[in-house]
This record gives C-alpha cells, structure tokens and sequence, in this order.
C-alpha cells in the first residue's frame, strides 16, 4: 500500500494524530493484564502483514512529520547525535543496513542503486536524490551515522562490543523517554541503566547483556518497552524537562482522554558485519487514551495494569501524580469482563464493553 | 600521587608505614583551604607541587601522565571529583586501570552535571542545589558519568515552579 503521510506537529498545536489504520496496528505492549520487567526478547523476524513487526524498519504516516521534528531538535541542541571517533565505521554498517532494508521493504519509496561504491540513495517521501561513495566521508553532508538516521523515525544507538560488554559509543537521539545521549555517552550496559529500578536485583540486565552479546548477523531481535507522556510530544528529553515537565499538570477529567498518550518503544537489536558493533533502533508510538479504548480489549486490560503497577515503576516512568485520575478515567472502558490473550486487539471477537448503569 | 584537602592525610599514612616511597614519588596537591602542604613537603617527596584548583594543576597533571615511564602507579585520594577527573586524566594517556588507585578521603561533596545548561556545580553538598549556572533548582540523581566525572542534576521544580524543597546535606 502507499501511505498518505501526515501532515503534523509534536509540538506547540500538538497536531499529531493516528489514523483507524495506525491506531489498530499500535503496538500495544500488554499481552496479559498485568505488568512487570522481564528479558522479553524474541525474534525479529518479521510479523503479521500490516503490523509494526513486518518490516525491519517500519514507515508509518508520522514518517515525513518525525524527520522535521529532528531536524528541529538538532538545530536546537547538536550534542542529541554523538559519534565517537572509533564508531565511524559502525555508522556506514548502520548507513547500508537501513537504506538496503528500506528499498527492499519499501520500493515505491526508497530506492539504492549500486555500483561497487559509487552508491545512489533516493528517499521519495524527503524528496532526497543523493549520489555518494560508500566508505567515504567527505561525500555525505553529515557523518554516515547521522545521515541516515536523519531519514530514519525511531531515536538510534550505536554500541561498541569489547570485553564482553556493550558500549554506548554512537547515537541519535531525539524521541527518548526522558534520557541523556550525552550523560551516557561513553558508558557501559550495566552504567546507563543504573537509574532503573527493581530490574537490577531481578537479575534482568545480566540476562539480557548476555543474550545481546550473542546476537548474530541476519537474526535480529525485539523487545518493548512503555511509558506515559502528556500530549505527543517526541522530544520528551532531559535536557528540555525544565520546559515540558510543567506540561504534566495541565491533564484534566475532560482533557485527559486525548491528551494522555500511551508511549511505547519497538526496540531493535541488529548486528552489524563490518564493525562487529550492535544497533539499538528504539521506535516511539503515541498513541491518545481516546483513541486506544475504541478497542474494547485494550481498554479493560490497561486500565488493569496501570491500576495494578507496582509504585517504583509508576514513579520511574513519571506519572505516579497524574495515576489517580488516568484511573478514574480509564476505569469507565473496564467491566471486569475477562481479555484474550496476547498484544492483539481482537476487535472481532472480544465483546464490546459492557455499559454500567 | 595526586590528592587535594584531606586527602593529604592519606599521603601522610602511606608515608609512614613505607618512608622509601617519597623518594620516588611525585605529589601534586590542591590544599582547597586546608593546611597540610608544609607537612607534605616534609616526606621530602622526589617532586612537589601545590596548586591552586585541580583546573589550574591540570595541564600539569596531563604533562605528567603524558611521560609517564612504564609501571608508572597513580594514587588519587581526596574528594570523589578528583579522583574521578584525575583518573580519566589518567585512561586517556593509556594508564591501566590496575596501575591506578583510589581512596576517598574527605568532604562528600559531589561533582554534578547539570542535565539542562551541561554547566559543572563541584563540590555539591546539599540536595537539591542551585546549578551555578544556569540557576536552576536541581535535585542529585544517582547517575554517575566516568567520562565527566559527574553525577547527574536535574530540574526539581520543573512540575510545579517555585515549590523547593529546603536543602538537605548529602547523605545525612
Ligand atoms: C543495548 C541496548 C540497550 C540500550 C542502548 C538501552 C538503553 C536504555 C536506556 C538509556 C534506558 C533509560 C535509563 C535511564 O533512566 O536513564 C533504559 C531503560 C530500560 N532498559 Fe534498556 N537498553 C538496552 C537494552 C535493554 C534490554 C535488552 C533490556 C531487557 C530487559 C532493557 C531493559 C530496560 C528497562 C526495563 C528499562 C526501564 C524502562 C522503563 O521502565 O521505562 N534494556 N534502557
């Protein structure tokens, strides 16, 4: 199918929004009515036609507005893309990965055309037509890294494997669920995710590092991971909390419904062949409480996990204030009917909720 | 061996449980108001230098590192912002983590990044603080940066301006 991209803003007017299309194929992340951190890692290997896990690097109707939200944060803060000297060679295996994935995924949008390393890149949707030789610097506008995840939605980390441990060397990030690129350059798995509770004594970053270690080229895997944001707002950064964070306050009974987004990350895991250096793809969608409970599914289970978070993880993930009346709210789309299992929304065949009173 | 304030005291121990050492060591001290460079200067260190801030004394210690001859030893002691700047000094002109030692003597103060405006606060000893600056209210996040030998301050205010919390001395 061709998409008709959006037309739209993540910030200031705040004209995000999600068609029927990419609301029924939102990721929602709950496959049972509870939630808690686990090593929930599978393959990426492809999904149901239509859903976010079919295509390596999924192109949805945001594409076209994300890019200008990152090019705008870039103006505004340089230091959100940070390459090592030592990543370079990293940053074309990640270059070659997306834009071979991509003409092949997407032909009527993007197209590579090789010859030994004079490389055509042509980018339909940003009107891009560039002609440049691969491996060579001065033939790109921006570093490899940089090029490329200009042109590619999601925020993109770069990590160096040595000793046995993955390091945070390289990275674009521009849509993070409150975190520093350059606090954490440089640092190591186990060092940037000291702020994160629980999973530590859970045993859950041994785990997951080591299977990381061991992804092989051509067997990607997946995981997500969730959170909660006021309004659609991608760049939800440390840096910027002086300024967004007051946007917390503004949820009401009557606004809440469409300005409380469920916030949820398709994270990636990719090998890449030159540099022997792992990429973390960590894909946003937003999507608006309203908009999530026209499945009636979704609307009993969430309301159940978020009733039901333990307090550190509601804490961490900034909206243990803003609980109480997301509660009284989503409350309203739960009937204590029981849900099916798994992520789907089964539109056809769960029943349709139950009015009280 | 590099130290500043009361990491003297630590130098001062060493010395007298192994006085041949000061024959071959090389001290570079930042007394930060405290009194211990005539004590110092009385091991009879192979080498002795007082400087005024650890900015001041840097370049010094990078020349140092630079010439270091091998099984060179590093010993850092005093507040945790030097040691943790020293010791990137150190990695960066290629010493081996198992060459350097550390031992932290002295105030708790904190080296902190401000997450907003990236200025540099040393020797934070309260929680929250004013990031001096940019001015912001900031609360220490347990976070820590070996490359900017910092932790992490973040807008404590940021959801409801003006409502501060009064400070409170680090780990009290
Ligand atoms: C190498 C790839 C990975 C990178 C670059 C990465 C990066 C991050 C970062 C920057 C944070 C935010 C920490 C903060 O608060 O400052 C985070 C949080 C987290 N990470 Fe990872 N991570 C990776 C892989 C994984 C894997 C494989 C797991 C599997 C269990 C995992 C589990 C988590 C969890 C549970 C959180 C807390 C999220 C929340 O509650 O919202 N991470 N990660």
């Amino acid at each position: 199918m061709t998409i008709q991209f959006n037309e739209e803003t993540f910030r200031d007017d705040y004209s995000f929004h999600n068609s029927d299309w990419a609301i029924k194929r939102f990721p929602f992340p709950f496959h049972e009515d509870s939630y808690m951190y686990a090593v929930n890692m599978e393959q990426h290997r492809g999904g149901p036609e239509g859903s976010v896990y079919e295509k390596r690097f999924d192109v949805d109707e945001h594409y076209v507005s994300e890019m200008r939200d990152r090019a705008m944060v870039l103006a505004d803060d340089p230091l959100r893309c940070q390459s090592l000297p030592h990543m370079t060679l990293a940053g074309w295996d990640l270059l070659e990965l997306i834009m071979v994935s991509k003409s092949e995924d997407y032909p009527d949008l993007f197209e590579l055309h090789r010859n030994g390393n004079q490389w055509r890149w042509v980018n339909k949707p940003l009107g891009i037509d560039d002609t440049f030789t691969f491996l060579d610097e001065t033939t790109l506008p921006y570093g490899p890294m940089e090029y490329i995840t200009r042109q590619a939605q999601g925020d993109f980390c770069v990590l160096d494997q040595r000793d046995d441990m993955l390091w945070m060397d390289a990275g674009m990030v521009t849509t993070q669920a409150d975190w520093s690129l350059d606090f954490d350059i440089g640092m190591n798995f186990f060092e940037w995710h000291a702020p994160v509770p629980l999973a530590h004594e859970m045993g859950i970053f041994k785990r997951a590092l080591k299977f990381l270690l061991n992804i092989q080229q051509g067997a990607p895997a997946r995981r997500l991971n969730w959170t909660m944001t006021v309004n659609p707002l991608l760049d939800t950064s440390p840096e910027n909390y002086h300024k967004w964070g007051i946007q917390k306050t503004t949820l009401t009974p009557e606004n809440i419904g469409a300005k409380q987004h469920l916030r949820v990350e398709l994270q990636t895991f990719f090998r890449l062949p030159r540099s022997n250096a792992l990429v973390f793809p960590i894909r946003c969608y937003l999507c608006s409480f309203q908009d999530l409970m026209t499945m009636p599914k979704w609307g009993r289970r969430l309301h159940r996990v978020v009733r039901d978070l333990p307090e550190e993880l509601a804490t961490y993930k900034g909206f243990i204030d803003n609980r109480p009346m997301m509660l009284d709210y989503l409350s309203q789309f739960d009937d204590g009917l029981p849900t099916s299992r798994g992520v789907w929304p089964d539109l056809d065949t769960e029943p349709a909720l139950k009015k009280s009173s | 061996m590099i130290a500043d304030a009361e990491g003297a005291e630590a130098i001062l121990e060493l010395a007298a449980q192994d006085p041949d050492l000061m024959t071959k060591s090389h001290i570079i001290f930042i007394p930060k108001g405290t009194n211990y460079t005539q004590a110092l200067r009385d091991l009879k260190p192979a080498q002795f230098y007082e400087g005024p801030s650890y900015e001041a004394a840097v370049q010094r210690i990078r020349h140092v590192l630079a010439e270091a001859k091998m099984g060179l030893q590093v010993y850092l002691t005093g507040t945790e912002g030097l040691m943790g700047q020293a010791q990137n000094e150190a990695m960066q002109a290629g010493i081996p983590h198992s060459a350097i030692q550390t031992e932290h003597r002295g105030s708790v103060a904190r080296r902190m990044q401000c997450v907003h405006c990236k200025g540099i606060t040393e020797d934070v000893i309260t929680d929250p603080f004013v990031c001096s600056h940019c001015g912001l209210n900031l609360f220490v996040r347990d976070h820590y940066s070996r490359r900017l030998a910092a932790y992490q301050g973040v807008c404590i205010d940021a959801e409801d301006p003006g409502n501060v919390p009064e400070p409170q001395e680090l780990y009290t």
